[in-house]
């Protein structure tokens, strides 16, 4: 692919002092347990991946996996001990000091997993902050900050400090400081994991929003599955520094390439990941009914419909076109036939 | 055996107690023992031995080595003596330049280096002085004498005292609003109208000189170290050291270097005020949080904007305390540094004490208090200071500070003018209130104290002689019939104890400098009167502070006034001491106890506020009492914070018994004082200093340890 926005070619990250001679020894082959036991721990394992312009992709993992870590040596605020990343085709890891500082004025954004604001400055400067860095008059700067506290919805608290404000708040701060200066490629580390549910749900609509508009390349840490379903392009699943799989949704779901990724995935509802034409069979005329799906819908949002049927539900595709058909068996079979200690 | 497993550090308490009181009794005190005469010195005198090295002789008398350790030592001050001499007079002579005669003059390095950072501090003394008090030697400097005798104009003025008022309000205003500005008017109307203002307005530039360039010096050499690891490492054990020598001591060795005057006190207060700001600029910078660094990363910060903008501002508390720290000792350096010649309020309330005017010292020592708060509440408006964006403000808001000033400006000029008519002979009051023809109080509080010796003489002296008699003297001997090698085991074996070889190593080392200096016994008085000091403080700050806990307002209270207390240079404590109890012991003892109480109160108080406050939910769910939750509870969780008050505290009772020299006691300060008035007390003083920075160091290195690993055993931090 040319137009990957971000490309990893074996990266590592290992901790430790002796770090870089372990790696050459081991050959690539990199064990966490042996590693660890020399005193090094292993952060990044051999991470190889592509995003393309556009797209979202969501990392997930228990604590300690690695993800933080991956975003870093992406964002290159650690530097990766092997391994080659490209931005948009550059070498990051060649770049001087000065090209990337030009590099995360212009094209980056990072949210952080504990906010990561400055206490000595209020909303509206820590909005302002990286414009301002960028040389942007502070006068201009303060607009823009003052719109982008608008879109988090904080107005009333602009002249409040990071101290004053919930966890939440804070967060929603993080977001509007890394979106105002436009970066095109946005690392977001778990950043809705201090909202409550109900802001956490507008937020993300609300981020699907700007996506859908703004179309930025992007990275997610979250632990939340339901949140990586509805949010991500690809999900990539994280062990130990091992990136597991990678996929969509529902090829994860459906085809687990790990008994890890299995174990992942087992709890996660399958109506809410699976699409109509991951479960529909090929069109034949047998007990059809009225009804007709089309094949990109989540099989949540028109179950009920679909069981509500006694016959085949007949799957669209583009213009209409019949693709396939779909029994009421099968949607109950999917949804509750999958779970193995379903209670 | 049970119990010996089950405490086994208590065990070895117990076991270093025996054998350092099985030492103490079996070494008997030598016939020849007498205090004060273990010094090595050049009197001649058959009973002393001798002992030659690197060419200098070093006599001393010699007792059984259990007992007193020779001072093998003894070259040591001498040597440092010889080597500024030489440093200063003879080492790599160069030819210089010399502006005035034009011409070549041979000096040497050292001397011309000092000489010309003497000038640098004059010139900048001078000039605020100047602004201030009115003056041509810094026109003279721009161009000569002549020219200001042509021209008379040139002659500055200074600001009439009306001005500076005004402007230090507005600028409080500025800075924090009407509080702050009507406290700054009062200060400043209150030293003019009682006559201080010229003394008031020195002190004043030479502050003005040094704290901002002790805090800018701090500020780099913090950042420095935080950026390079090696030079933290060798600044380390020097910051150390200097945090706690006591002030007195750099006296000595700067007067050598730098003579005296203004210029040299404003190089020993840099001296004293830059390790604090040093440590505390490290301290800050290292606790900024990794991910607000990487924050300011992603923003695209280059090196100088993340030191700037995020790491400094960030670390912003810890600094703000540097500052006020170095506010703090600018003051008291202010009166110490007047020994060598400073002018100003220092030098007037030393002159009066002297005299024993106590009225009079208590007046130059209220002022240079009020100037003190005055200073340290604006540094702190300045820091904490907010811009409002959204202010849509006209012209006049915008300026009106400035055209404030302005307007002060043309008023106090007029006023000052139309007072030269108005006051035809003598003073003009709207200009500047001389010193002798303000208000006085003096005679007021000097009837008072002798009205307060003839009424409670008898009650005074009482307590004066029972104190003495019965207390310090007692445990005075008690500490001097320590034999050396007792106290070294006892020393080292706590060390030992509390933290292992390296601690024991350490704290030994320490030890055996001291008792290897001629200064043994002299520094056994100083500790007597420390450990006499410390106990009471910290009995006294322990009971306030765990009492003012109790409730929030008292806490806030407390911490308030703890803060204003410690802005007191130190030698103000010794003015009401003075006036109650004379020229006594019992006089210094009480400032040590005053003085040092402020860290153990303001310590318990933070220490016990730190107990997280869902352990007192819990405790109160399970029915204690609120004294049993905090015997049980607070407490434990609490001492070790608490500790490091301690640890405070004996720096600061330290700082006073040396102080307390001034009043005349018998330990190392004694002979600190001493050797300013000694042409080759260089070398003394510097190592006088040093036995007593590394008293407290043995206390630091014991509590340290032990705090850190109590932290660690209670899982804090
Ligand atoms: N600076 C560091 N030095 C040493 N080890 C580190 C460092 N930073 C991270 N690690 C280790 O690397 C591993 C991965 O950490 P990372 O922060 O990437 O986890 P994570 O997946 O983001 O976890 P979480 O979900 O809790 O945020 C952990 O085992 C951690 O201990
Ligand atoms: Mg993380």
């Amino acid at each position: 692919m040319t137009d990957a926005v971000i490309k990893c070619d074996s990266v590592y990250k290992i901790f430790g002092a002796n770090a870089k001679k372990m790696l050459q020894e081991a050959n690539g082959n990199v064990d966490a347990k042996t590693f660890q036991k020399m005193g090094c721990i292993v952060g990044v394992n051999n991470a190889s991946f592509e995003v393309a312009k556009g797209e979202m992709l969501v990392v997930m993992g228990l604590s300690g996996s690695g993800k933080s870590t991956l975003l870093r040596c992406i964002s290159r605020l650690t530097d990766a001990t092997d391994g080659k990343i490209y931005i948009e085709g550059q070498d990051l890891l060649s770049l001087n000091n000065k090209e990337l500082i030009e590099l995360r004025r212009n094209k980056m954004g990072m949210v952080f997993q504990s906010f990561a604001l400055l206490p000595h400055k209020t909303v509206l400067e820590n909005i302002a902050f990286p414009l301002q860095i960028k040389g942007m008059e502070t006068e201009d700067s303060i607009k823009k900050a003052v719109d982008m506290v608008k879109l988090v919805g904080l107005e009333g608290r602009e002249n409040y400090f990071p101290r004053e404000l919930s966890g939440g708040q804070q967060q929603r701060v993080g977001i509007a400081r890394s979106l105002a200066v436009e970066p095109d490629i946005w690392f977001l580390d778990e950043p809705f994991s201090a909202l409550d549910p109900l802001i956490r749900k507008e937020m993300q609509d609300e981020f699907l929003r700007l996506q859908e508009k703004l179309q930025k390349t992007i990275m997610f840490i979250t632990h939340d599955f339901d949140e990586a379903l509805k949010l991500a392009d690809r999900i990539a699943i994280m062990k130990d520094g091992v990136i597991e799989q990678l996929d969509t949704p529902a090829k994860i779901v459906l085809n687990p390439a790990t008994e890890y990724v299995k174990k992942f995935t087992e709890e996660v509802p399958r109506e809410k990941v699976l699409k109509i034409e991951d479960v529909m069979e090929k069109p034949n005329n047998e007990n059809l009914g009225d009804l007709k799906v089309s094949k990109d819908e989540i099989i949540e949002n028109v179950a009920e419909k679909i069981l509500t049927q006694e016959k085949s539900v007949t799957v669209t595709g583009e213009k209409n076109k019949i693709v396939g058909t779909v029994q009421p068996s099968k949607i109950i079979h999917t949804v509750f036939g999958g779970r193995r200690n379903n209670s | 055996m049970e119990l010996l497993k089950k405490y086994p550090k208590l065990f070895q308490w117990l076991f270093l107690l025996i054998v350092f009181f099985a030492l103490c009794f079996s070494i008997d005190v030598p016939e020849t023992y007498k205090f004060i005469r273990g010094q090595a010195e050049f009197i001649k005198d058959p009973n002393q031995s001798t002992y030659t090295l690197f060419g200098t002789e070093v006599r001393y008398y010699a007792f059984d080595v259990l007992w007193r350790l020779p001072p093998l030592l003894g070259w040591l001050p001498i040597w440092v003596n010889d080597t500024l001499f030489f440093l200063l007079n003879e080492w790599m002579p160069m030819e210089f330049w010399n502006e005035a005669t034009r011409e070549y003059k041979t000096r040497p390095l050292v001397l011309q280096i000092t000489r010309n950072i003497t000038a640098f501090m004059t010139f900048l003394i001078e000039f605020i002085r100047e602004i201030l008090l009115g003056g041509v030697e810094t026109v003279v400097a721009f161009t000569s004498w002549d020219f200001v005798s042509t021209y008379r104009w040139a002659k500055l003025p200074g600001l009439p005292w009306t001005i500076v008022a005004a402007g230090a309000a507005i600028l409080s205003y500025k800075l924090s609003g009407k509080g702050l500005a009507i406290f700054a008017g009062l200060v400043m109307i209150y030293i003019s109208v009682f006559g201080q203002w010229k003394p008031s307005m020195q002190t004043l530039s030479f502050i003005l000189v040094a704290a901002p360039l002790s805090f800018a010096f701090g500020l780099s050499l913090g950042i420095w170290a935080y950026k390079s690891k090696r030079v933290e490492k060798a600044l380390y054990p020097i910051l150390l050291t200097m945090q706690t020598m006591p002030q007195y001591a750099v006296l000595v060795p700067a007067m050598v270097l730098f003579g005296i005057g203004d210029h040299a006190a404003v190089i020993i207060t840099m001296v004293v005020a830059i390790p604090p700001m040093i440590l505390l600029t490290l301290l800050g910078l290292r606790a900024v949080p990794p991910e607000v660094i990487e924050a300011g990363k992603m923003s695209g910060c280059n090196n100088f904007q993340l030191m700037t903008k995020v790491l400094v501002p960030t670390a912003r508390r810890d600094i703000l305390i540097g500052v006020n720290q170095v506010i703090m000792v600018c003051f008291s350096m202010a009166v110490i540094a007047a020994f060598i010649g400073a002018k100003g309020l220092g030098w007037n309330l030393l002159l009066a004490l002297n005299q024993l005017n106590i009225g009079l010292a208590l007046e130059a020592g209220l002022c240079i208090s009020l100037i003190a708060i005055l200073l340290d509440k604006m540094s702190l408006a300045w820091a904490n200071k907010q811009e409002d964006y959204f202010g849509n403000l006209t012209f006049f808001q915008r300026y009106k500070n400035s055209l404030f000033f302005a307007g002060a400006l043309l008023i106090g000029i007029i006023l000052s003018y139309a007072g030269s008519f108005y006051f035809k002979e003598g003073y003009n009051y709207f200009f500047e209130v001389p010193h002798n023809k303000g208000i006085s109080t003096a005679d007021f509080w000097n009837k008072g104290v002798d009205w307060i010796f003839d009424t409670f003489f008898v009650y005074i002296k009482a307590f004066n002689t029972w104190l003495i008699v019965e207390v310090l003297q007692p445990m005075r001997a008690l500490y001097l019939r320590m034999p050396a090698v007792a106290t070294l085991v006892l020393v080292v074996g706590a060390g030992y104890i509390i933290g292992g070889i390296r601690s024991a190593l350490v704290v030994g080392g320490l030890a055996l400098f001291i008792a290897l200096s001629p200064w043994w016994d002299r520094a056994l008085v100083t500790t007597y009167m420390a450990t006499f000091g410390v106990i009471i403080s910290c009995t006294i700050g322990l009971t306030v502070g765990t009492l003012c806990q109790q409730n929030k307002y008292t806490t806030k209270f407390m911490l308030a006034v703890c803060d204003i207390f410690q802005t007191f240079p130190s030698f103000v404590y010794l003015i009401p001491v003075m006036m109650l109890f004379g020229v006594t012991d019992t006089s210094v003892l009480i400032a040590v106890i005053v003085y040092a109480t402020i860290p153990a109160t303001r310590y318990t108080i933070e220490g016990l506020r730190s107990v997280p406050a869902g352990l007192h939910d819990a405790a109160s769910m399970s029915g204690v009492t609120k004294f049993q939750r905090l015997i049980n509870i607070e407490f434990p969780i609490a001492f070790p914070h608490m500790m490091l008050g301690v640890n405070q505290t004996i720096v600061f009772a330290l700082f006073m018994v040396i102080i307390g020299a001034f009043i005349g006691t018998e330990d190392l300060g004694q002979y600190i004082l001493k050797a300013l008035s000694d042409k080759a007390g260089g070398g003394k003083g510097l190592i006088l200093g040093i036995c007593v920075a590394f008293i407290a160091l043995i206390f630091d290195n014991l509590i340290r340890t032990w705090v850190q690993k109590r932290k660690k055993h209670l899982g804090i931090d």
